[in-house]
């Protein structure tokens, strides 16, 4: 029986003012499965991480999540759609001026009146699959970067969503926290029966932990795949991203006005 | 003839101050819109009320208590070469009841609450807590912004009325505990000067007025302001000046309609 899609992303283009950021995107990601995006720094992933979360319209194309175009629903739609949704931020975003415990409570107590005693159940719940059931009194101030992550994952889940949008889950890791964020993110997406999305440019950890890769480059998507494909993968762009080579087609320039020559003044 | 560099300039800044003013007003609708969360659940505005008003009571008190003392000081001076010194009490009160007492707790609360409400926000914003939050489905200006602004405007005029208190009591303290004036002249003199309709409410009227003018300022700077270390700290400074100038030239309109009956 083939699987069945929850999100459906149909030829999106998205400019800023006259910047074309991404150029006639299609995917599709299937209920259950753990998607990664993957590419450079400023090649349009975030962008297309703030299309599926509704924070931003597409400029042509249609964003699909469960058979309904995000960017056509209005905000109460919007607001409801995004209760079946957990996003974790590239760092973590957790409420400065809240407990680790009132951090994971937040949506549960902002969308449901559930009895105090229930909270406090389904909050340790959480904290203790991401193994941070002893922190729940700490601030946010006091955890480490990779505790904090973690924390962040567990709020992220408090709703069990049915899609989980990662930015950037692996960045300023160290390798066992990295190792650890990882192994999370593949486990509650298992436990919970959820679709997750991670947009990242860590290649070997998403590799292990995903079952379908997209390549974004310039805006349109340069390869596809399962990760064993993109490992074997003799496309010379893919092969310098996952190699992580100087030498390729991503250029290590920036392209500018003038040359180099032109620069330095030795040129007209 | 294109116009010169300097007009053109001038122009541009003058269009993008009335831009602004247009966007905070809407900010201004918006938060009016979502209020009905911070009032259904109380709590929110207790929270920031302590943060906003409590917090400010000591800087409040200590700069009222100062102020009454320098007006008794100068006051009895003046009043002296007239030989009206138990004036002295009523030309404290109606100096800090009318002017002073609203003004400068204003003046000091933009500093103190308002202040720290940009750069929370900011900050807020800028560790992408605010997008975080609109994406959680709890929309940030019903459950960041209105509590700050209902804290804020609930709690200037309590704040101008203890800073009047606080003045009289310095003015007495100077007055007739150290210069020897009249204890009784100097409270029944104040007594039949300041009127409740005339002098206090007018008071009440402008710290509201007031309350409202900073503490939307503070919110929509935070809210408006860049996700950067510079685009915090400007909006922080842009909090303390636009509020600094906002109350001195509102002062000066509400005072002419209040006391010349322009």
């Amino acid at each position: 029986m083939p699987a069945e899609t929850l999100v459906e992303i149909r030829d999106v283009n998205f400019a800023y003012d006259n910047r074309a950021i991404l150029k006639g995107i299609n995917m599709s990601f299937d209920k259950g499965k753990v998607i990664a995006i993957m590419g450079g720094s400023g090649c349009g992933k975030t962008t297309l991480f703030r299309l599926i979360g509704g924070a931003l319209k597409p400029s042509r194309g249609e964003v699909r999540i469960s058979g309904k175009v995000i960017h056509e629903l209005d905000e109460r739609e919007l607001y409801e759609m995004r209760c079946e949704m957990g996003v974790l931020f590239q760092f973590g975003a957790l409420f400065t001026d809240m407990s680790v415990f009132d951090n994971v409570a937040f949506q549960l107590r902002e969308h449901s009146n559930l009895p105090e005693e229930l909270i406090r159940d389904l909050v340790m719940m959480k904290l203790n699959a991401v193994g941070l059931r002893g922190t729940h009194d700490l601030m946010p101030a006091e955890l480490s970067g990779g505790m904090a992550r973690r924390v962040a994952l567990a709020r992220t889940v408090a709703l069990d969503p049915m899609l989980i949008l990662y930015d950037e889950p692996f960045a300023g890791l160290d390798p066992i926290s990295l190792s650890v964020v990882g192994q999370l993110i593949r486990k509650l997406n298992d436990a919970l029966g959820s679709t997750s999305v991670i947009v990242t440019h860590d290649v070997q950890e998403s590799l292990k932990i995903v079952d379908y890769v997209y390549f974004i480059a310039d805006g349109v998507i340069r390869a596809e795949g399962t990760p064993e494909q993109i490992r074997a993968s003799n496309d010379p762009f893919v092969h310098q991203f996952v190699h992580g080579e100087v030498d390729g087609p991503i250029p290590f320039h920036y392209a500018g006005q003038s040359s180099y020559a032109q620069d330095l003044g030795v040129q007209s | 003839m294109p116009l010169p560099r300097g007009v053109r300039a001038i122009g541009h800044q003058v269009i993008e101050a009335i831009w602004r003013i247009g966007i905070a007003s809407r900010f201004l609708a918006l938060t009016l819109l979502h209020s009905g969360l911070s009032w259904r659940r109380f709590q929110l505005i207790v929270k920031e009320l302590f943060s906003s008003g409590v917090m400010s009571l000591i800087i409040i008190g200590v700069a009222g208590t100062f102020v009454g003392m320098v007006l008794g000081l100068q006051g009895y001076e003046t009043l002296k070469r007239y030989g009206s010194e138990s004036a002295l009490g009523s030309l404290v009160a109606l100096s800090l009841v009318r002017e002073l007492g609203p003004v400068l707790a204003a003046l000091l609360f933009a500093s103190r609450a308002g202040s720290a409400m940009t750069a929370e926000i900011g900050l807020m914003k800028a560790t992408e807590q605010i997008a975080a939050m609109e994406m959680m489905a709890v929309n940030p200006v019903a459950r960041v912004v209105a509590p700050r602004f209902w804290a804020g405007v609930i709690s200037m005029p309590l704040l101008a009325a203890i800073f009047s208190a606080m003045g009289v009591f310095g003015g007495y303290l100077v007055g007739v505990v150290l210069i020897g004036v009249d204890a009784g002249s100097f409270w029944s003199q104040m007594q039949a000067a300041v009127d409740v309709r005339e002098d206090i409410v007018n008071g009440i009227i402008k710290s509201v007025v007031f309350g409202i003018v900073v503490t939307l300022i503070a919110l929509f700077e935070g809210f408006d302001a860049p996700p950067t270390a510079e685009g915090v700290s400007g909006a922080t400074t842009r909090t303390v000046v636009e509020s600094s100038l906002a109350i001195l030239m509102l002062d000066f309109i509400l005072t002419a309609f209040m006391f010349r009956g322009v």
